[in-house]
């Protein structure tokens, strides 16, 4: 990107607690318009949390969470849906008792611009063909990556300004994860701005402009992703003081 | 035919057929199989009400007896005839006293109170999920209990409640459970409905997509106890005599029977699990009593149809732990969920 575009989201010092263990010890990030931005790190190190806590599913207990200008810490999520950030959830989360087309209207469900509804659905049947084949099915009974598809698209539906994305490789067979990175990569080209979580530290960087690594609660070291892809404190991020 | 001319087609098949049983049945059968089929429509209002929360939005509320309950008094301290109000409730507010509503006024005003009741009490309950929210239910249900007890110049307290007019007829009541079918339909089955279905499905999903959990909870919960309160003023007006305990855990079970084993997540599945249990313990009923095969004499084993009652609840858990009809609706042909569902199984071999 030549030109800085305005920053979309901002988090200033977040932190969260889960009864007495500290999640999230004040962590600080901003994603521009238009731009993938990965976070990145071990287990617990609190990637998951940071999602949940800017879709409003967990309380800060402390910090700032700006989105477009607004602060939006601790409102409630369907409130932050309207706002147009939406979440693709870890494990996917689906309706498992609910049709793949009923599982796209109820990611619609806080929209009132029914023909723009209608052409969201289009473009996540070109984005995702299987789902087409598959609307009248339970949502329960799709593959796994099908239902990461799904879960995606349901994200989609909302029509975002931001998408968070945690864990979209997970549980996914490595042919589907290939297929989902690229349709991640096309909504990257026409513009999307998205959060993304992943364990899969290669897929994260090559999707990603900008990287945050994170360890226990707390931004280890951030950077464009070319430089952090052969840093070798990245590694050290991920192993502990071990390296 | 279009699909929107066989659903109207459809519902006024079904609302002859349901009006030349209200106001034929009578002429033809007798009272006793009338009034089995006046308690199947009866019940088949609570069972409705109750697959609102229970079925479609996964609140699995113990409680809802109690807002039968209040349906029940609150219509019967308000139809009872000024003069009988005097000598049966004599210690009641005296604006109770000067008035005596006419049973559909009645039954409006129990509904409406009853949701009312249902707004306070489903607000703080309505966070919960889970075992929860059924523990905390059961809760209200005996405070409901407690009260009609204890609020003896309302209730008689303990002693029969008695004096309200027998007024449900055939007609009231299929006319009552022709307008719970549709409302309930319509809702069920609409945007709304599939926030509810959501909610029941995955909680965190729901919020993530933008779904109010508590908001859609709540609507659910109050639209299902404004039926119960509708429903409990049928009932008193059927039996014109009851007592607090007519409505409490006996019911509670009997209810939930008719629902768990119909299935959860289906309008048609409650209706075809209350006629079920209705008819099958009125035949164990007939049973019990004792008869003779030939020379063959079964004596009388009061009690048996209870049990059998339970053993087929048991069985029909094991082997169709989703009920008779899971979440599929019975519609002639209507819903295009079965035949899809086909469909894939094809595709996938």
């Amino acid at each position: 990107m030549a030109t800085p575009s305005p920053v979309l989201l901002s988090v200033e010092n977040l932190e969260v607690n889960f009864g007495a263990v500290r999640a999230l010890k004040g962590i600080s990030l901003d994603v521009h318009a238009g731009e993938v931005v990965a976070l990145v790190g071990a287990n617990g190190a609190g990637k998951s949390t940071t999602l949940r806590t800017i879709s409003g599913l967990s309380r800060p207990r402390g910090g700032k969470i700006i989105f477009d200008g607004k602060p939006i810490g601790g409102i409630a999520p369907s409130r932050i849906v309207s706002l147009g950030i939406a979440q693709s959830p870890e494990g996917r989360r689906l309706f498992g008792g609910l049709t793949v087309a009923d599982n796209l209207r109820l990611g619609a469900c806080t929209r009132t611009d029914k023909e723009a509804v209608g052409r969201d659905s289009e473009r996540m049947f070109m984005l995702f063909p299987i789902l087409k084949q598959r609307l009248k099915q339970l949502a329960g009974t799709l593959s796994g990556g099908e239902q990461q598809q799904l879960a995606l698209a349901r994200a989609l539906m909302a029509a975002p300004r931001l998408l968070l994305l945690d864990e979209p490789s997970l549980g996914v067979a490595p042919l589907l994860v290939r297929h989902i990175f690229s349709a991640l990569a096309e909504l990257k080209r026409q513009g999307m701005t998205m959060l993304l979580v992943e364990q899969n530290i290669t897929l994260a960087l090559d999707l990603a402009d900008r990287a945050y690594v994170l360890r226990t609660g707390q931004v280890a070291l951030s950077g464009r992703s070319a430089e952090l892809r052969d840093s070798e404190r990245v590694a050290q991020a991920y192993l502990g003081e071990a390296t | 035919m279009s699909r929107e001319a066989r659903i109207t087609l459809l519902v006024l098949v079904a609302l002859v057929a349901g009006a030349a049983v209200a106001f034929g049945a009578p002429h033809v059968l007798s009272d006793y199989f009338v009034r089995i089929i006046l308690l199947i429509a009866l019940n088949a209002i609570l069972v409705l009400a109750l697959s609102l929360s229970n079925g479609f939005t996964g609140v699995f509320s113990l409680g809802h007896v109690g807002f039968i309950g209040a349906g029940a008094y609150i219509s019967g301290i308000l139809s009872i005839p000024v003069q009988q109000k005097m000598a049966l409730l004599p210690h009641l507010p005296t604006f109770l006293h000067a008035f005596s509503l006419p049973f559909l006024p009645a039954t409006l005003v129990a509904g409406l109170l009853t949701a009312l009741l249902a707004v306070v009490v489903g607000y703080p309950l309505m966070r919960l999920s889970g075992y929860f929210v059924s523990v905390a239910t059961m809760g209200f249900l005996i405070i409901v209990n407690v009260v009609l007890i204890n609020a003896s110049d309302f209730t008689r307290g303990a002693r029969t409640f008695t004096g309200v007019p027998l007024e449900t007829t055939l007609p009231w009541v299929t006319g009552w459970l022709a307008i719970t079918v549709f409302v309930l339909a319509r809702l069920v089955y609409s945007p709304f409905g599939r926030a509810m279905k959501a909610v029941r499905d995955d909680t965190i999903a729901a919020s993530a997509v933008g779904i109010g959990v508590l908001r859609t909870r709540l609507i659910a919960f109050v639209i299902g106890a404004f039926f119960s309160g509708v429903g409990g003023s049928l009932y008193a007006h059927y039996l014109g005599s009851f007592s607090p305990n007519t409505f409490y855990f006996a019911l509670t079970m009997s209810l939930i029977t008719m629902l768990v084993l119909g299935g959860m997540g289906s309008l048609t599945g409650a209706v075809v699990g209350v006629i079920c249990v209705s008819l099958l313990s009125e035949v164990l009923r007939s049973v019990e009593r004792g008869f003779t095969i030939g020379d063959f004499a079964v004596p009388a084993l009061f009690g048996a149809s209870q049990i059998v009652l339970g053993f087929i609840f048991i069985l029909v858990m094991i082997f169709r732990p989703k009920g008779i009809m899971g979440d599929r609706e019975l519609t002639f042909g209507l819903t295009q969920r079965s035949a899809t569902v086909n469909q894939t199984e094809e595709r996938k071999r």
